[in-house]
């Protein structure tokens, strides 16, 4: 099976049955397996008009009940920005797959990068937190878009899904347990009456209670700034009450949000920092490097954002640098760079994307970490 | 935000609104507040089921009806309620949808929205209240600002032909189209609820003064001359044309009901469809009861394996 339909099995798995979407290359393979999956398992499909609309049909779907979910690439991407803000502030479970491919603009439609990394993170206006995950394998597009819904239920969040092309249409045996023993979060659905319904009350607990349309709850959801009735209150006050709690209900969380892959980091004088398709051609050059005696660990990251800074930080102590390979002009390196607060140098590998690193390339830099 | 202490009393439509959020922000004379009372009005008439209404906003001064009535309501981006209320209504079929915002949102930034859920024929109720401008942002020229009125963009007189929406809906496959202006308050209220015995894509667009940028710009009065105007210049012609109900500046206003017909709405397609397609084998998640992460958590559906 190849990453983009292990993507939208994993996507059914997770209790996901409503999916608006665009045709895009290289990610409409997902929702064109959705639209012919769902129809028998019980849900629906639209393509809708454009991206604008994708992204934020798939929310009035949420509101309506459902887990849902959309599809896109880099020029699509740019168009739902506003909808990840809206979002973000609406505190709306849902998950944005993005299979990367090359730009800016059109660039390389059937070809891969890692491009939009900063676009994900940043790409709103405004202040917020999303997570983002990037798979490097059919098996973990299966895997973490079941962990990316899980993460949206959980938190109340768009979560980022950061595919690229070579991932996407990668062919490679996928292994899908019984639905058993599948982990699928539920909604947070508030059990409250209507009465004592805050729609964006807290209790202390930093991410609210939801309700759907049609339950009696009469709830107001707007993009403004809002109180906890879910009224608008703009106000400044209202403003860093809310932002604040926006950000720390991620932020607090880093540690257990992070899921990387480290291995013979403690020893190491360089470390490669890698992500999606790119940690597999770093795993070649690690490896070389390593047939040559020189100590090299690794650091892959999964979770992209929250970026893992206390990870970067306690590596940062203990070794020479950080070789970061991506397939953009240098993206997550500067997250690695900002980390590392100086303690270790960081060496972007770049590549402007359309292929995938020579291993060679990024052994010629670790070699040069290393002396 | 004040809040009023108490709402008149016996004030039919009170528990339609949220109260605790007047008053409201509109300006005097606009004719937003008198739609929200056709609307109040028509929910009482037609005895609707509140708790499966839901009303969804765009951006714009009529845009903040979502955060005024007592439903479920979501004021969303600018120009996309329509394709968040095709979202609520296809994951929620029991839902009744109202999408009910500006001339601007709906037929400028959301226009691609508006004629392709009409032409899916999308069981959404639109109300569009039509003030001929940009309010919220200061009285720029919008898609329906009529020839030769002046705007804060148009300085010396907008000269871009003006959309005719019903026409436009019309052509795009609407089921219902009505125009009325806020002078016609019985009216309005009644095609309101015939949109509601509709099933499928029902516009209704309401014109309405905005004294404070359009009038006053133009130095056409205020909100009562405005009334004036509607009075003298409202022809009713029902099932007129839509061709030829374009409005032009303080020229005459065509009013009625212009189009009521019947077409499979796009839930009764996609089901037609799927069973003639997969027979059995199609799951009705619309007889399943929707979702299975609804109040008790949990989805529990797991037929994916």
């Amino acid at each position: 099976m190849d990453g983009d339909h292990a993507c939208c099995e994993g996507a059914l798995a997770a209790g996901a049955r409503f999916a608006a979407g665009y045709p895009i290359t290289p990610s409409t393979e997902v929702v064109e397996r959705f639209a012919q999956r769902v129809p028998v398992v019980g849900g629906c499909f639209i393509q809708m008009e454009d991206e604008l609309a994708a992204s934020i049909t798939l929310q009035g779907g949420v509101w309506g009940g459902a887990k849902a979910f959309t599809v896109t690439s880099g020029p699509g991407f740019s168009l739902m920005m506003e909808h990840i803000g809206y979002a973000a502030m609406t505190e709306t479970p849902c998950v944005f797959v993005d299979v990367q491919r090359g730009g800016p603009s059109t660039g390389l439609p059937t070809l891969p990068a890692q491009g939009d990394m900063m676009q994900a993170r940043w790409g709103s206006h405004g202040d917020y937190e999303i997570i983002a995950l990037c798979p490097n394998s059919p098996q973990e597009c299966f895997d973490l878009t079941i962990k990316a819904f899980n993460l949206a239920e959980e938190f109340r969040i768009p979560v980022m899904f950061m595919m690229d092309e070579v991932v996407g249409h990668m062919t490679e045996k996928v292994v899908i347990p019984p639905a058993d023993q599948i982990e699928v979060v539920p909604r947070k659905h508030t059990k409250k009456s209507v009465e004592d319904y805050l729609p964006y009350g807290t209790n202390g607990d930093m991410v609210p209670e939801m309700a759907h349309a049609g339950e009696g709850y009469k709830f107001h959801v707007t993009g403004l700034t809002h109180d906890e009735r879910g009224y608008p209150n703009m106000t400044p006050p209202m403003q860093k009450t809310l932002v604040t709690r926006l950000q720390n209900k991620i932020l607090s969380a880093v540690e257990r949000i992070s899921m990387f892959e480290e291995d013979s980091t403690e020893n190491a004088d360089v470390i490669v920092v890698s992500y999606g398709i790119t940690s597999r051609v770093a795993q070649r050059a690690i490896d070389m490097a390593r047939a040559q005696g020189l100590k090299v660990g690794k650091l892959r990251l999964i979770t992209a954002w929250p970026f893992p800074d206390f990870k970067i930080r306690e590596l940062a102590a203990r070794t020479k640098a950080f070789v970061v390979p991506e397939l953009n002009l240098g993206q997550m390196s500067r997250e690695v760079q900002r980390a590392a607060e100086g303690k270790a140098k960081t060496i972007l590998v770049p590549h402007a994307g359309g292929s995938v690193h020579n291993p060679e390339d990024i052994l010629a830099v670790i070699q040069e970490a290393a002396r | 935000m004040t809040t009023l202490v108490n709402p008149i009393p016996g004030n039919p439509v009170e528990p339609f609104l949220r109260s605790d959020r007047m008053p409201h922000i509109w300006c005097p004379g606009c004719g937003i507040g008198t739609t929200v009372n056709c609307f109040a009005e028509a929910l009482i008439e037609s005895k609707i089921d509140l708790k499966s209404l839901a009303l969804v906003s765009g951006i714009g001064c009529t845009g903040r009806v979502a955060g005024y009535v007592k439903l479920d309501s979501f004021h969303t981006t600018h120009g996309r309620a329509i394709p968040f209320a095709t979202g609520l209504k296809l994951a929620n079929p029991h839902l009744n949808v109202v999408v009910y915002s500006g001339d601007g949102d709906l037929s400028a930034i959301g226009g691609n929205h508006l004629i392709h859920a009409a032409r899916r024929n999308v069981d959404l109720k639109v109300i569009c209240v039509n003030n001929l401008i940009y309010a919220m942002t200061g009285g720029q020229t919008a898609p329906t600002t009529p020839g030769q009125a002046t705007t804060s963009t148009s300085p010396y007189g907008t000269f871009e032909p003006a959309f005719n929406l019903p026409h436009l809906v019309e052509a795009a496959g609407a089921v219902y189209v009505a125009r009325w202006t806020t002078f016609h308050v019985r009216q309005l209220s009644r095609s309101i609820q015939e949109a509601f015995n509709k099933k499928g894509f029902s516009f209704i667009e309401v014109i309405s003064p905005c004294p404070t940028l359009y009038q006053r710009r133009n130095k056409l009065g205020d909100g009562l001359d405005t009334m004036k105007y509607y009075k003298e210049k409202s022809k009713t012609k029902h099932g007129c044309p839509t061709g030829e109900v374009g409005l032009t500046m303080q020229g005459e206003i065509i009013v009625g009901k212009f189009v009521d017909r019947d077409r499979p709405d796009y839930s009764s397609l996609l089901k037609a469809q799927m069973h003639q397609s997969l027979g059995d084998k199609y799951v009705d998640y619309d007889e399943e009861q929707g979702y299975a992460c609804g109040a008790d958590g949990g989805c529990e559906e797991e037929s994916c394996h």
